[in-house]
């Protein structure tokens, strides 16, 4: 049950990283769709074949790529960041990573098979993308339970930007002042939502 | 200070959004009341984590727009076509399991269906019959034994012929008529065989394929007929578990064998002929098969291969059937009187024998060039 497909090439130059990935790295850790469809056309089939050849279904493939994108990102926002090798490489390392460990909660991988695919170790890496996935899945509860309109009221101020002038006129305050009052009285019961959570995850 | 006028506040500060005195005064605050300074760190955490929350929704929301994009353009395949081989691998390494369960299932249930089949079907005939008329080989392995044997006698067999089959005959006339089985017969012509070696001449006169039976005509000057038969030809069937014998050429010499009726119906329920227990070899076909009383009841055909001693003998009424339709054809039968009373009656077997063995000939077939 363990056969593996490696993708056609991933070679891992020791040496930095291309410019143009460096570029492309960049523009992932602003949110820029442009970098994201590049990166995600040039290295989404690979990963894939991959799923797919191994118990996974599309579903799965994308769920799995998008995972290690997020992972990706949160690597290049840091300041300390260098990426040692290609981003193809990284991202099927990643992705490989996750898939073996989705494959064997399921069950439905027994035997893992010591292979020859280039991989870059992200043990590491992934650790601190569970550990900040965990982070986030309490405070998307806390989101969640807050309840209207402070859910989309925080959203709009935190997730969209949106100035307390435009929250205003969105939500239907008289003036910002208002709303602003609001979204502190929101922000309060976030907090407390998600910090008796945090500190029992603690 | 409210609660919400101070959470304003942090935010402020942390913001950098305070005038310098403002600042002077929260951070003696800060300092003054150590909840607050809590409060404010504790801020400082959640506006980090909110933060990146909010870049992390915002980047999957990104990557959602993206992969439909990419979908729409077809840059991004989720339906098999990408490539049919993944799907295929994908559906192989799914269901490999089922697969392989299906197709042991599958195996033993074939297993079990041919073995059951095999043992509620009838036995078919394949090869069960074998004729006893002997081949080539044995042939001419006997004319050589033969050559050697009697040099006084040269063989009648033309020069240059191939001997194609053999068997046994034996007369149902006096003047060199002579019964035996159609399969004997596979050429044109024959030359028969006495038990004392003398050769003859013979035609064929008649082959019924359906009945295995042939009638031969010894044409030849050296032949002296019989004045009358010792045995006659039974009309009528015999009956289960009488006692018979025959006489035949398995080989060159003459060849006694004794056996029983086994059943009024020959393989397969063939009516047309008897079962009989007896030992019999190729090269006995076409001999006769004779009750106590010396009444031809049979003509040694076929045996069983698989079962031991198993013999077939075609019903001698059939003798007289097979004649009458030939004298229809061939005027050379006009005459021919086959006998129906046995001399042979309360006599002693040997003696039974040495006057049958007279009438029974080897019988050869060839094709003439």
């Amino acid at each position: 049950m363990g056969y593996f497909y490696p993708p056609h090439s991933i070679n891992c130059s020791k040496v930095k990283a291309e410019q143009n990935e460096q570029a492309l790295l960049k523009g992932l850790a602003n949110n820029d769709s442009k970098a994201i469809e590049t990166i995600y056309k040039d290295n989404f089939s690979m990963v894939q074949a991959f799923v797919l050849n191994n118990n996974g279904s599309y579903d799965d493939a994308r769920d799995v790529f998008q995972e290690a994108m997020i992972a990706l990102y949160e690597k290049a926002q840091s300041e300390s960041f260098v990426l040692t090798c290609q981003i193809k490489t990284y991202v099927y390392s990643i992705c490989r990573r996750l898939w073996l460990k989705k494959l064997q909660q399921l069950g439905r991988f027994s035997n893992q098979v010591d292979n020859l695919d280039e991989t870059v170790p992200v043990e590491e890496d992934l650790e601190i993308h569970e550990k900040r996935n965990a982070e986030f899945a309490i405070m998307d509860r806390a989101m969640k339970s807050l309840g209207e309109p402070c859910k989309s009221l925080l959203e709009g101020y935190y997730l969209k930007k949106m100035g307390m002038q435009e929250l205003a006129a969105e939500f239907g305050y008289t003036n910002a002042d208002n709303a602003k009052n609001q979204k502190y009285k929101c922000l309060m019961r976030l907090k407390k939502l998600f910090f008796s959570q945090y500190n029992i995850g603690e | 200070m409210d609660d919400i006028q101070l959470l304003a506040n942090i935010e402020n500060y942390l913001a950098g959004e305070m005038s310098p005195t403002e600042v002077a005064v929260f951070e003696a605050l800060r300092k003054k009341t150590p909840e607050i300074d809590q409060m404010v760190v504790e801020h400082k955490l959640f506006q980090h984590q909110i933060a990146d929350y909010a870049a992390t929704q915002n980047i999957k929301h990104t990557l959602h727009e993206v992969h439909a994009r990419l979908l729409e353009n077809d840059d991004v395949n989720e339906g098999g076509e990408i490539s049919a081989k993944a799907q295929v691998v994908q559906l192989w390494n799914r269901y490999k399991r089922v697969t392989a369960i299906a197709a042991s299932v599958g195996g033993v249930i074939a297993l079990v269906i041919s073995g059951l089949v095999a043992y509620f079907s009838p036995v078919v005939n394949g090869n069960q019959i074998q004729q006893l008329s002997k081949d080539i080989e044995i042939i001419k392995r006997n004319q050589q034994y033969q050559g050697s044997l009697i040099n006084e006698v040269k063989s009648k067999i033309p020069n240059g012929v191939t001997v194609i089959s053999g068997g046994s005959g034996f007369l149902i006339d006096a003047k060199g008529f002579i019964i035996t089985n159609a399969h004997v017969l596979k050429g044109t012509a024959a030359i028969v065989v006495d038990s004392k070696g003398r050769e003859y001449n013979a035609s064929i006169v008649h082959i019924d394929t359906k009945k295995d039976l042939a009638i031969l005509k010894i044409e030849d000057e050296d032949f002296e007929p019989l004045k009358s038969l010792p045995y006659s030809i039974g009309k009528s069937n015999a009956d289960l578990g009488d006692e018979i014998f025959t006489l035949g050429y398995p080989r060159n010499d003459i060849v006694y064998g004794v056996g029983y009726l086994a059943s009024k119906t020959g393989f397969n329920g063939d009516s047309l002929s008897y079962q009989i227990q007896i030992s019999a070899n190729p090269g006995n076909s076409g001999g006769p098969v004779l009750n106590n009383n010396g009444e031809v009841i049979g003509v040694l055909s076929t045996r069983q291969a698989q079962a031991d001693g198993v013999a077939f003998a075609v019903k001698s009424k059939n003798i007289f059937e097979c004649v009458n339709e030939a004298k229809d054809s061939n005027t050379i039968l006009e005459n021919i009187k086959i006998p129906t009373h046995s001399n042979l009656k309360g006599l002693q077997r040997k003696q039974q024998i040495s006057k049958v063995a007279d009438c029974v000939f080897n019988v050869k077939a060839f094709s003439k060039k």
